[in-house]
């Protein structure tokens, strides 16, 4: 491949994607003719809300007011001592109004879908936080709501679908291919094509064909404005490294965006190692995977030598999808993040250790980022700060955690 | 650029004044073997043309028929080197009937455009649809392609605007496909009347003979398509019968065989209506 973009000048890693929506090589609009048009409209009304001061004000309130921002910035004691490296600070997404990072992304794109005259949402969703958090914003403003989730998935988080069901909005279960989160996109995007004219597709995460990756993005960067915001007044500087669990990355990104051009901040994405990195029961798409186009973009892929996508494996429905964002593609190649990995195992282990030592259950997901704490924290040293994103609560993983920990409840 | 075979196949088509029948196939569908013996018998029952589709684990554009042909073939460990083989072999007994390859980009992707140009040139196909490559993306395989002689054909669809159409056919040769229906294959049907009007914007833009596919499932609609356009494209109502004839232990060969002689004969009889302008715009 010809790289599209030139090599970036250490101060314009935030200047992307280029106006055909790539990271370098990465990213693009790879959809079906029919959609087209929809993207370039998507595209075009986004712009057209990001540079409106009404539709940003409009956003800030609902985002103070109803989810509940900003979020803390929470120096963590306890696990600081237990490390017994860098200053740990957890971003605290997991007090958001439903429970996770998600509901941010989901307010900005339902008033733009409304700005748009859409009257119908769908959505896909893994582990049920992206379902919620759409169906939460289409209870608000009382747009019907459908959403894709993969048979699989249904069945082990079924609290998750009931929860969307009392908010109004219609689980439809997908059995086609391996009946999880990819199949549930790929169902979303059936329905898109299907029905043009009055639907707007609420992408979760920061994936997906052009403006998506770029617009999800921007609306979960308020997770990194408001930490940096956070830490100069806590701490008078910037932090040494962020860390932030990765599927399809957008709580990493939020996160990430806002100190792209602090070179001095290292960046550490953790990947789902699944049941280790030497079994192919994992979910690395960029430790285990290689460039490829799915859903819209071209980025790291789980798939085997003809180009087929490989089931995604973890212990964590939100991170168990076979790709990965384009930008976060981009800044592994780039050198500019680090994509680090955590196991199954691993992950239960850090979701105990959070919830003994500060009285936190975290996401199973963010229990990966919490898994490679202590690493990031001894690497840094004693007079270093680390900001972890504490995406999203436990409460809907406490039966997984049991049922591994061999206990019934 | 464009193919001889197709531009062959198309001229003596307007000799006859008559539209073109396309069936299409899943390449290993429901193993290689049944699936060669089926491509080699679909000249004899009456394809002018034929779609060959190479499977993917995630075909985003496809209703459940196409999907579950897909997972048949990939069972049975199809793969696109496979499906460029089964190609090679038909030319073996027909030199004369293009075949055009279609499925998604990731296969591709993954051989590399350049390599997979040359070894399907070398098979001996002929043309090849990305149903999730639009024309933004479209122009490292069109270069790769049109180095081996190779058709590109960008889809045109209900949503195309006359300014899209323009820019889909900017890289399309051999022949213009329209998408009859928004939505995925084998679910929505094709309305004639509606159609009608769209092959001839497609016409007008692209100056190619126009084949209209997603939509089409029975001998009456493929000869109503027929009448207003310049081929018939069928894919999921055939793929449904390879299902059928597996669940129902039956010959798998000879049921889908006699569904294309059927849809073969009903486009066959149908007059190309409107001939005279397609040939006009094509001048």
């Amino acid at each position: 491949m010809t790289p599209r973009n030139p090599a970036p000048t250490p101060n314009d890693y935030a200047a992307y994607p280029d106006a055909s929506g790539r990271f370098g090589d990465y990213g693009g609009r790879y959809v079906p003719e029919t959609l087209m048009p929809l993207v370039h409209e998507l595209d075009a009304a986004y712009a057209a809300a990001k540079a409106d001061e009404g539709f940003r004000a409009e956003l800030a309130g609902y985002l103070k007011h109803y989810v509940g921002r900003p979020s803390p910035l929470y120096f963590a004691a306890r696990l600081t001592a237990h490390f017994g490296g860098a200053k740990i600070y957890l971003k605290r997404e997991e007090l958001n109004h439903t429970g996770s990072h998600k509901i941010n992304n989901c307010m900005g794109q339902i008033l733009l879908a409304m700005r748009m005259g859409k009257t119908r949402i769908i959505a896909e969703t893994g582990a049920g936080q992206h379902g919620v958090a759409t169906a939460t914003v289409c209870a608000r403003f009382g747009l019907p709501c459908v959403v894709y989730m993969g048979a699989v998935d249904v069945e082990r988080q079924k609290p998750n679908v009931f929860r969307m069901n009392l908010l109004g909005a219609e689980v439809r279960p997908v059995t086609a291919g391996s009946a999880t989160l990819k199949d549930a996109m790929n169902e979303a995007l059936r329905d898109w094509v299907t029905n043009v004219h009055d639907t707007y597709y609420l992408i979760g995460t920061a994936a997906g064909m052009h403006p998506y990756p770029a617009m999800v993005r921007d609306f979960q960067s308020v997770i990194g404005v408001e930490a940096r915001e956070q830490i100069m007044e806590m701490e008078g500087r910037l932090p040494d490294a962020v860390v932030a669990c990765v599927g399809g990355g957008s709580n990493a990104i939020g996160l990430f965006h806002p100190f792209l051009n602090d070179e001095g901040v290292r960046l550490y994405g953790v990947e789902a190692a699944g049941e280790g990195m030497d079994t192919e029961r994992h979910a690395a798409a960029i430790n285990g995977g290689r460039p490829g186009v799915l859903h819209g973009n071209m980025t790291y892929l789980l798939q085997d030598q003809e180009g087929q996508i490989t089931e995604a494996h973890s212990i964590s429905a939100g991170l168990d999808y076979p790709g990965i964002g384009p930008e976060h593609a981009w800044l592994h190649d780039v050198g500019r993040a680090t994509y680090l990995t955590a196991t199954d195992l691993e992950s239960l282990e850090a979701f105990k250790l959070c919830a003994e030592l500060e009285g936190i259950l975290p996401a199973i997901e963010s229990a990966h980022a919490l898994a490679r704490l202590g690493d990031v924290a001894k690497e840094v040293g004693k007079d270093g700060i680390v900001v972890l994103n504490l995406s999203g609560r436990g409460d809907k993983d406490v039966a997984t955690v049991a049922a591994h920990l061999g206990m019934q409840i | 650029m464009t193919t001889a075979r197709i531009d062959a196949r198309f001229a003596a088509l307007r000799a006859e004044g008559r539209a073109a029948f396309i069936p299409y196939v899943m390449a290993g569908d429901p193993d290689y073997a049944t699936s060669l013996t089926i491509l080699k018998g679909l000249p004899g029952a009456g394809a002018d043309l034929i779609e060959l589709g190479f499977p993917f684990s995630d075909p985003m554009a496809e209703g459940p028929p196409i999907q579950r042909a897909a997972l048949r073939a990939l069972s049975k460990g199809m793969t696109l080197t496979k499906t460029l083989q089964m190609v090679a072999e038909f030319r073996e007994t027909d030199q004369d009937t293009p075949i055009v390859l279609m499925g998604y980009a990731n296969p591709l992707v993954t051989r590399g455009f350049a390599t997979f140009a040359r070894d399907a040139a070398a098979a001996g196909a002929d043309g090849l649809i990305v149903v999730d490559i639009p024309p933004e993306e479209a122009d490292p395989l069109a270069d790769a392609l049109e180095a081996q002689g190779l058709s590109l054909l960008l889809l045109s669809t209900p949503t195309s605007d006359d300014a899209r159409l323009k820019v889909i056919q900017r890289r399309t040769s051999g022949f213009a496909y329209y998408v009859s229906v928004a939505g995925v294959t084998g679910v929505k049907e094709a309305n004639a009347q509606a159609v009608a009007p769209a092959v001839e914007r497609v016409r007008k833009a692209s100056g190619l003979p126009v084949a209209v596919g997603f939509g089409i499932r029975t001998p009456e609609r493929a000869a109503e398509i027929a009448r207003v356009a310049d081929g018939a494209v069928v894919g999921s109502a055939l793929v449904d019968e390879v299902a059928e004839a597996v669940d129902m232990n039956e010959d798998v060969t000879l049921r889908v065989l006699s569904k294309v002689e059927s849809l073969a004969k009903a486009v066959r009889s149908a007059r190309l209506a409107s001939a005279g302008t397609g040939n006009a715009a094509r001048a």
